[in-house]
């Protein structure tokens, strides 16, 4: 008996995988359940969850958005959990605190302006002129936020030309060295005195203004974000320049940048707080009105530094001495090796800790609610003692919660974008 | 730019420390606006609604001191304090007066260096417990955990009632009202002592307030009113007179609804002089002939700013006690308008 060996004359159209090695369960299996273990804490994590869920979940889920007070989320059959009202009835003060409602398109239009002034520096596809006006934002923002003249913000701005051109003719005359010292005295003579001269002096002749907005009006999330990015884009250079004095060869300045990190560093951000609220007001001639935003941004802003120097300082301490023997040998110039070779590789490195840091601080800022700034935590406070929401506590903290994750969390995602485009190992 | 001047002065700290400054009741007219120290949330006693308006008990003597030197209730600049931060703010001049349930004591009188200038709301220290506790006096609390505010007279008190009744408990620190609240009704302490009024308003807003009780123990005086730094007497008499101009109104029988009748002249001399309308207690002052009107006009007579912030009325729902007036057998007493 003949067995004709079976042979297939067509091709078998195409199968779809075999249910266990496709899609979501392929992915269950290889990255859950792909061993005992793995298994069994899969398990426990989602039964887990699960049990999160089921008792937050309907907490959360309340058919209260509308209630006017905490009794009448209380005495509401309907409503045995959280009571959304709050975030309803408080929603402009927990984003802008007293800020006058008829004015909160400044601190919108500001926030926006701020997303386009922080593009170009955050993403190098866009246009290299976008820069110009991110030069320009930190005096517009002022301007918008606190309105009045607007000369004095114009002013104030003048005191970069006004180095810069000083800078530029005295090299010629007095040499290098004499010429950046006087070219920093002279902007900070013009800050101090001639700004609020020739400003006052326009402003009586052309008054160009906006409706002033006192600090004490600044709260909520506003208040946060105007600390906390002033804080970050002030620290990082300040911070620069302190790991570099740090690092050099000149014993005054190195001795100077040393004494003032370890200081800053040995001391409670609450402490510089503090100081800032109470204890200048001892220092100051009675009468002096320095705003308390303005003090409080001067702490943070120290204080971020410090921390802001030890971190790039790890990044200089990463380079290899190659890299500085390098731009030596090139024949450059100090600050031509520190801009050219040594600060982009020493930043790159710093990335993760950077952003770290700001995290940090932007989250810090919620300790100025102790010195009775009212930022959003310390807006709950104050909204416990109205009559109509004293005794609500969760319904505010998460929300607040909810807003500082959706800053950090996006500063986190951009540092993990740059770290990937600035990857250059294998 | 505001800044560059203020940084100026900064520098010139040295020189300029020791020059004297002008008086308060001049700063403050001169700002067109009066720094009040308030509480960062009390209910019925100072908080913003949601509009930013700050109301309450506290609020009213703030909006009282400004109608009567600026003639304006709304130009108030409110600093909310924390108990802590309170007196250093208001020594350091960070406020030019204070309005934040204080506790009148002598060492606060004496040795922090602040005037006490009367006494808007006459409290005591009690205790709240849950009613389950099975405690029906405050002699039986040996051994509980209390919360308790930190910073406070209640503190010393509570440790001077436990030490004469040779009694032990443990305290649990708390910071705020809201805290304490938190605290206590997650069962973190038996016991919660504040003062009287601040624990009715906070039982007031329990969801399940009958499951709660205040002890009839009152263990302590609290005489709670607005200060000044010492040393200022003009600021002081015109914050001393504002509050007794509402005390002393609800007793002459002034309120907002008769007060522009009674401004075109009475025949009760007393009422007369109090309006503006005789003498000069005004000018005395310093301020104007028509301030006590103003003051009336904005936060209404002592009696009615009571009841429109703590009174039966309220949420709040306390009866007026021992801050009744004299003649209705409280404590409330006006020195004469003369």
């Amino acid at each position: 008996m003949s067995s004709e060996p079976y042979v297939r004359t067509e091709m078998l159209s195409e199968q779809p995988a075999p249910l266990g090695q496709t899609g979501i369960l392929r992915w269950m299996r290889e990255n859950l359940f792909s061993t005992i273990p793995n298994a069994i804490i899969s398990t426990l994590a989602f039964l887990f969850v699960v049990l999160i869920l089921s008792k937050l979940l309907p907490w959360v889920l309340q058919p209260s958005w509308n209630s006017e007070s905490i009794s009448m989320c209380n005495d509401d059959p309907n409503i045995t959990g959280a009571c959304w009202g709050v975030i309803r009835t408080r929603f402009n003060q927990l984003m802008f605190g007293f800020y006058p409602s008829e004015l909160q398109w400044r601190p919108i239009v500001t926030f926006i302006m701020m997303l386009v002034a922080i593009a170009p520096v955050l993403f190098d596809k866009l246009p290299r002129k976008m820069l110009a006006f991110s030069a320009i934002y930190p005096f517009l923002a002022v301007w918008l936020l606190w309105g009045g003249s607007i000369w004095g913000p114009i002013m104030a701005f003048a005191g970069f030309p006004i180095g810069f051109f000083a800078n530029k003719y005295l090299k010629d005359v007095t040499g290098e060295l004499a010429a950046m010292i006087i070219a920093v005295l002279a902007t900070i003579i013009w800050w101090l005195y001639g700004a609020s001269l020739v400003s006052g002096a326009l402003a009586s002749v052309i008054p160009l203004g906006i409706t002033a907005v006192k600090s004490s009006d600044f709260g909520g999330l506003m208040l946060s974000i105007t600390i906390g990015v002033s804080g970050i884009a002030l620290s990082l250079p300040i911070g620069v320049v302190l790991a570099l004095g740090r690092q050099s060869d000149m014993f005054i300045i190195k001795i100077l940048s040393v004494g003032f990190i370890e200081f800053i560093r040995g001391v409670p951000l609450i402490t510089l707080l503090f100081v800032a609220s109470v204890l200048l007001n001892f220092f100051l001639p009675p009468g002096t009105n320095f705003d308390l935003i303005l003090r409080v941004i001067i702490m943070v802003t120290i204080f971020a530094s410090a921390y802001m120097a030890e971190v790039i300082r790890g990044g200089l301490a990463g380079l290899p001495t190659g890299q500085y023997e390098a731009a030596d040998a090139l024949g450059l110039d100090y600050w031509q090796s520190m801009r050219l070779i040594i600060m982009p590789q020493a930043l790159k490195i710093s990335i993760p800790g950077i952003v770290g840091t700001f995290i940090g601080l932007f989250k810090d800022t919620t300790l100025v609610s102790l010195i009775g700034l009212l930022d959003p935590v310390g807006l709950i406070v104050t909204i416990q003692g109205t009559i109509e929401w004293n005794g609500i506590v969760w319904e505010l903290y998460m929300f607040i919660a909810l807003m500082f994750w959706v800053f950090t969390f996006s500063m986190s995602r951009y540092s993990m974008y740059l770290e990937n485009k600035l990857k250059t190992t294998h | 730019m505001k800044k560059s001047v203020l940084l100026g002065t900064f520098a010139a700290v040295g020189v300029m420390a020791g020059a004297a400054s002008a008086g308060t009741l001049d700063d403050v007219i001169a700002n067109d606006v009066l720094k009040c120290g308030v509480s960062t949330g009390q209910a019925g006693f100072a908080a913003p609604d949601e509009n930013g308006r700050w109301e309450g008990f506290d609020v009213a003597v703030c909006r009282a001191v400004a109608a009567a030197v600026l003639g304006d209730q709304d130009k108030v600049q409110y600093v909310p304090l924390s108990s802590k931060v309170r007196f250093t703010a208001l020594s350091s001049g960070e406020i030019d007066m204070l309005s934040r349930a204080t506790t009148w004591t002598l060492s606060r009188d004496a040795d922090l260096g602040f005037t006490f200038l009367g006494v808007n709301y006459y409290d005591g220290q009690g205790f709240m417990v849950r009613k389950d506790l099975g405690v029906g006096s405050a002699t039986e609390l040996d051994g509980a955990t209390i919360c308790i505010t930190t910073g406070t007279t209640t503190e010393l008190n509570l440790a001077d009632y436990f030490r004469s009744n040779g009694m032990s408990y443990e305290p649990v620190p708390i910071e705020t009202s809201a805290e304490a609240r938190g605290q206590y009704l997650s069962g973190a302490c038996d016991v919660y002592t504040t003062d009287a009024s601040a624990l009715a308003a906070q039982r007031a807003t329990f969801e399940n307030g009958d499951e709660h009780m205040v002890l009839p123990e009152i263990i302590s005086k609290e005489p709670l009113g607005p200060l000044v730094r010492e040393g200022d007497e003009p600021w002081g008499d015109v914050v001393r007179w504002t509050l007794n101009a509402m005390i002393a109104a609800e007793e002459l029988g002034i309120n907002r609804g008769n007060l522009e009748e009674l401004a075109k002249g009475t025949n009760n001399p007393e009422v007369n002089r109090f309006m503006g309308t005789e003498g000069n207690i005004g000018e005395m002052l310093g301020l104007e002939a028509n301030w006590a009107v103003n003051v009336i006009a904005a936060v209404g007579n002592y009696g009615e700013a009571f009841e429109e912030h703590i009174g039966e009325e309220t949420a709040i729902g306390l009866s007026r006690g021992l801050n009744a007036q004299w003649t209705q057998g409280g404590l409330m007493y006006s020195p004469p308008f003369r």
